[in-house]
């Protein structure tokens, strides 16, 4: 069953680096444009947990950075730690919440951008903090959220959310 | 997620700082030869969708597109006639002196014509091109479209390549105003899709309208990677203080950045001329 659901998101995260890098990155609307990557990413972490999302965030971030002639690797920490932080908001407080994909695909695109600005600063790479806090970033906000609720929809059909002895084996409960 | 992050770290120091040949490099160029099928393949399902888009929304600006075109058209009449008669002139000059030059755009070059894959992002003003190294396209090889310059090859692999765009903030090339010779540096100006004709000290001239192209290499110290001629855009604004050295010019660009669809590699048919 896990190795099912392994190859069912891993199949859902190429082909979603696939459609992010000959896609959406080409669609551009008042200046922001869609990361469905991440929010995919997200809904997988949210239904799934922090050491899945930290995966899928870690590999599907490699094919993206290899996709795209990136530095290998920046697109990698970057997902880890989004897939983490997310999966274990789900595992913790917001799996059951209706508002729970919104509120993590908002979050996380505002703080995706600023730790991005900052790593490919530290990197000495191109920076624009204008083109991206302040031109791209409200309306890439905008169109992230509208890709999340079908988005959701679609990968819960595909990953049906854990049953309580499923998270049993996920969360385990101190004290 | 500690080994992760550990990871990625390492990831990213080894890319980093390894050459371009790299272990790590290589592996990153057989990711991508992996998906570039696929992304052949999901670029051609979206093409259609993107055509009408780019169909309805030509329509709201048709009337005044028209109007404009047909002005320029006229324009550019009169020009082609009188370069006709330029480029004549030149070639018999040439032949009486029995001119040695280096290679001349776009007759000393193939055209290498590919498909825009995607690829762009907010930090790097660059797209993914549908041919690499098997097609003859290396490392600063330019690339551009019928409209002008679009920009350079930065990374490459069999069958794909990273072109950097004019726009990015890394890209500058030396260009000439045709009208009145003056030289500069055009690089990325404030805003998306925005370049500005730099180095321009104030003594020379430039005027609104005027025609800017690649000015090819000018000092046998710093060679160009472009070719003189092609064409990059033309003067907007021109402005100047007593207190800076240079002008400030922005230039429309012809190319629009924002909507490549295909673009031509240029691999030159001439070997560079290498300085003694």
């Amino acid at each position: 069953m896990i190795w099912l659901d392994g190859a069912k998101a891993g199949v859902l995260l190429f082909f979603t680096v696939v459609l992010q890098i000959s896609i959406a990155s080409e669609i551009d609307v008042l200046g922001g444009r869609p990361d469905l990557l991440l929010v995919v990413l997200m809904v997988i972490a949210l239904l799934r947990g922090p050491v899945y999302g930290a995966v899928a965030g870690f590999c599907a971030g490699l094919l993206a950075d290899m996709g795209t002639f990136g530095t290998l690797g920046v697109s990698s920490l970057l997902f880890t730690l989004a897939g983490y932080w997310i999966g274990r908001y789900g595992e913790t407080t917001g799996r059951d919440r209706s508002h729970a994909p919104l509120l993590s695909v908002a979050v996380v695109t505002l703080l995706f951008a600023f730790a991005a600005l900052a790593l490919h600063f530290m990197l000495g790479e191109t920076a624009p903090a204008r083109a991206v806090l302040v031109d791209a970033l409200f309306p890439s906000l905008l169109l992230n959220l509208v890709l999340t609720v079908p988005v959701y929809a679609l990968v819960r059909r595909l990953l049906r959310p854990l049953d309580a002895g499923d998270r049993a084996q996920v969360v385990r409960l101190l004290g | 997620m500690g080994v992760l992050v550990l990871l990625s770290l390492v990831l990213i120091t080894v890319s980093f700082r390894e050459e371009s040949g790299g272990a790590l490099h290589r592996v990153g160029g057989a990711g991508a030869t992996v998906l570039r099928p696929f992304e052949v393949g999901a670029e051609r399902i979206a093409r259609p969708f993107r055509d009408a888009y780019g169909w309805i929304a030509g329509l709201v600006h048709a009337k005044s597109d028209n109007e404009r075109l047909r002005r320029e058209l006229d324009e550019a009449r009169q020009q082609a006639s009188q370069g006709r008669a330029a480029i004549k002139q030149n070639d018999a000059f040439r032949a009486a002196l029995r001119f040695i030059d280096s290679a001349q755009f776009p007759k000393d070059f193939q055209p290498v014509n590919t498909r825009v894959l995607g690829g762009a992002t907010a930090f790097e003003q660059r797209v993914i091109i549908a041919a690499g190294s098997n097609s003859g396209i290396h490392v600063d090889t330019p690339v551009v479209t019928q409209d002008g310059l679009v920009g350079t090859v930065t990374d490459l692999t069999g069958r794909a390549s990273k072109v950097t765009l004019l726009t990015d903030e890394e890209s500058a090339v030396q260009a000439v105003d045709i009208f009145t010779g003056a030289t500069g540096l055009v690089r990325h100006g404030q805003g998306e899709g925005a370049l500005v004709f730099d180095r321009v000290p104030k003594e020379l001239a430039v005027a609104e309208g005027d025609l800017i192209v690649t000015a090819g290499t000018r000092s046998k110290q710093y060679p160009s990677l472009f070719p003189y001629g092609i064409q990059i855009g033309k003067v907007n604004s021109v402005g100047q203080t007593d207190t800076s050295t240079f002008k400030q010019i922005q230039i429309e660009p012809f190319v629009d950045f924002g909507s490549l669809d295909s673009v031509i590699a240029l691999v030159t048919r001439k070997p560079q001329p290498e300085a003694p």
